[in-house]
């Protein structure tokens, strides 16, 4: 790992340089803060008893279709494409620092994005009614979950990066992954047909894959270890998986 | 019965003796990687040579000597045996051997799609080779492709480099992945900038750069961390007369300290920078030596250039007592003063030029005003080899069943023989 460091740097510091970088965080807090804004809307004409925050966490799901493809799938198949990763991997570095290092540029990079989020919470609270109550517990299990979710997410991404030198067929590769995980994790119980009774191992399968379950069982407080577990084992194995295909690919030790 | 069984032994131990002779050079150059491993190693080579004293006899003797020369003594960087690598049907290299001497400086010619990137990418360890043999500075690529990257620099076909950086960052980042030690690195960045006229684009983003600077930076990359063997697939693309005679000085600079090969279409490029010339077609190797003794195996002809001021048939006939079969044809029109430019072929390598002096001293109808011995340019020693290669390619598939000429062993005895 004596190279990761300084790929890491070299990766964020093309993060740094190139402007798409600052125009794709623009986009995403514009349609961010128009969905917060939104909900507040709603809020106003209708009171309800749950705090916005929850709701605006909710809809995480809108920003990672978009943003996960985006930022993931010109990591390797960009580099594939333009010929830069013959001579990265003609230099004595390992496939294992080349994924990592792309991997946690791109996670801190997407951190950076929904830290940047919190300043709706605090606007939202610095102007609210006096008499309302502040509870961040909510706020913290949000976050906690992004982060969380971030791992699996981002390492879906890379993987389908991985896989082509296409960075269209990454893009949609990686969507289609992440959708799967989102919306078929979320609905495997309802798939099945009306009249047939789900199998006993499907149906314990699909309360683990639960991925709005998650959601709102962090952003209520609790941090369930069980889904821990369940994103930062998939991520490892889809890490790994990349670095099998970049070595069987571009046959590095 | 009894003696059958001994020469039996005394042919196979020869043949572990010839590999193990082999790793004798890599212990001594210090690349066993572990010591016990060399003792064995030691162990086996003395048992080997007491061997070769009892059982010198028939085809036994003649391996045993074809093994321990001088010859073995010279340290080569990069070894290839009877390598291979398939794409599916399509054979991209069958059966390429050579060695690079240490210092030297190696040509790679060959048609478009002849196998000499593919060659140059299993020599990095980018790919792997099907089957077969490459070892870079006694190291075999396939089983240590991660110490083999820190003895060589690679230039990529079409230099891709990141377009967002500027020319020092990148340095600088290659320089760290290069595992160039921290004190030595700004000054070695700088060092490899000045050789290449970088200096000046040094801060200058590299997607904004002409070809000719771009390609500048990939040379720099491939030399800056002092590699025992440099590959370049064509580092002189896309560059301007001066550029080319700055990178052809670099290169040429380079010989004596590291190995180089490089590969290019531009053949009067080889020829001047390099020391050995591989022509290279459908993936084998099909010319190998240095330009002029390519010249000699594959151009069969000596050609003269005179300026004469006289008749063509005329100088035919005085001709005729040089040699009997020449061939005599008028390159170029006369001029106002009567001169033409005139080139005589003669078969056969030699030197005619004193006899065609006396032949055109004696005829007072011919006047001369210059003559010429011409060299055969490379291009016609790579039409030559290239198109003999097809053609046997062409007897091989008539033949049936189809006789290969790659057997391994027997191309080695050959040449260490």
């Amino acid at each position: 790992m004596r190279h990761f460091t300084t790929l890491l740097r070299s990766e964020l510091w093309k993060l740094l340089v190139n402007p798409s970088t600052y125009i794709a965080a623009f986009l995403f807090l514009l349609i961010m803060g128009f969905l917060f804004q939104l909900i507040l809307v709603d809020y106003a004409s209708d009171p309800k008893e749950e705090n916005p925050s929850i709701t605006f966490f909710r809809l995480f799901f809108v920003p990672v279709f978009f943003m996960v493809p985006l930022l993931t799938m010109r990591s390797i198949s960009e580099e594939r494409a333009r010929g830069t990763i013959e001579t990265l991997m003609t230099t004595p570095v390992t496939a294992t620092e080349v994924i990592l290092s792309k991997f946690v540029a791109g996670y801190l990079y997407y951190a950076v994005l929904w830290a940047f989020t919190g300043c709706f919470h605090i606007l939202f609270y610095s102007f609210v009614q006096e008499d309302s109550l502040f509870d961040p517990y909510p706020i913290i299990g949000g976050y906690a979950y992004i982060a969380v979710s971030g791992t699996l997410f981002l390492s879906l991404g890379i993987f389908a990066s991985a896989l082509t030198r296409s960075q269209l067929v990454a893009g949609i590769a990686s969507f289609s992954l992440v959708f799967g995980f989102i919306v078929v994790g979320s609905y495997l119980e309802d798939l099945a047909l009306p009249f047939l009774s789900l199998p006993e191992w499907l149906d314990m399968l699909a309360k683990h894959t639960d991925v709005l379950q998650h959601m709102r069982d962090f952003s209520s407080g609790i941090i369930d270890t069980r889904a821990i577990i369940l994103y930062g084992s998939c991520s490892l194995a889809f890490l790994f998986l990349s670095i099998l295909v970049l070595e069987y690919r571009e046959g590095a030790s | 019965m009894d003696r059958a069984f001994k020469y039996e032994r005394a042919k196979s131990r020869s043949k572990s003796e010839c590999h193990l002779l082999g790793h004798r050079n890599n212990s001594e150059s210090g690349y066993f990687a572990h010591p016990i491993e060399a003792t064995n190693a030691n162990k086996d080579i003395e048992i080997a040579a007491s061997m070769k004293d009892r059982f010198l006899s028939g085809d036994c003797r003649s391996r045993i000597r074809s093994m321990p020369t001088k010859e073995d003594q010279t340290e080569y960087t990069i070894e290839v045996e009877n390598l291979h690598k398939r794409f599916g049907k399509l054979e991209a290299v069958s059966g390429i051997s050579f060695k690079v001497e240490k210092g030297q400086i190696v040509g790679f010619l060959g048609p478009n799609g002849a196998g000499k990137s593919t060659t140059m990418r299993i020599l990095t360890g980018y790919l792997r080779a099907t089957s077969g043999i490459a070892r870079i500075c006694g190291i075999s690529v396939a089983s240590d492709p991660h110490e083999i990257k820190r003895r060589i620099g690679y230039m990529p076909e079409n230099n891709p480099l990141p377009q967002e950086l500027r020319v020092r960052e990148y340095l600088k980042a290659r320089a760290r992945l290069k595992e160039l030690p921290l004190r030595h690195r700004g000054k070695r960045v700088d060092e490899v900038m000045e050789r290449c006229d970088l200096t000046r684009a040094q801060d200058r983003i590299i997607g904004k750069l002409s070809k000719g600077f771009r390609q500048r930076v990939g040379i720099a990359d491939a030399i800056l961390a002092h590699p025992e063997v440099i590959i370049m697939d064509e580092p002189t693309i896309g560059l301007d007369p001066h550029q080319v005679i700055m990178i052809r000085d670099l290169i040429a600079s380079l010989r004596g300290k590291m190995s180089v090969i490089i590969s290019s279409h531009i053949l009067p490029e080889i020829e001047m920078t390099c020391d050995q010339v591989m022509i290279i077609n459908s993936g084998k190797i099909v010319g190998q030596g240095t330009p002029n003794e390519l010249r000699e195996s594959f151009i069969n002809s000596t050609i003269y250039e005179l300026e004469i001021n006289g008749d063509l048939t005329n100088l035919r006939e005085s001709l005729k007592t040089v040699a009997s079969e020449l061939e005599v044809t008028q390159s170029e029109e006369a001029d106002e003063r009567g001169f033409s430019k005139v080139s005589i072929r003669i078969p056969g390598n030699h030197e005619y030029g004193e006899m065609i002096f006396s032949c055109l001293a004696g005829n007072p109808l011919i006047r001369a005003r210059s003559l010429l011995k011409r060299q055969a340019p490379l291009e016609d020693v790579f039409l030559a080899a290239t198109r003999r290669s097809w053609e046997t390619l062409d007897t091989d598939l008539a033949k049936t069943p189809v006789s290969t000429d790659e057997n391994p062993e027997k191309a080695e005895i050959s040449t260490s023989g």
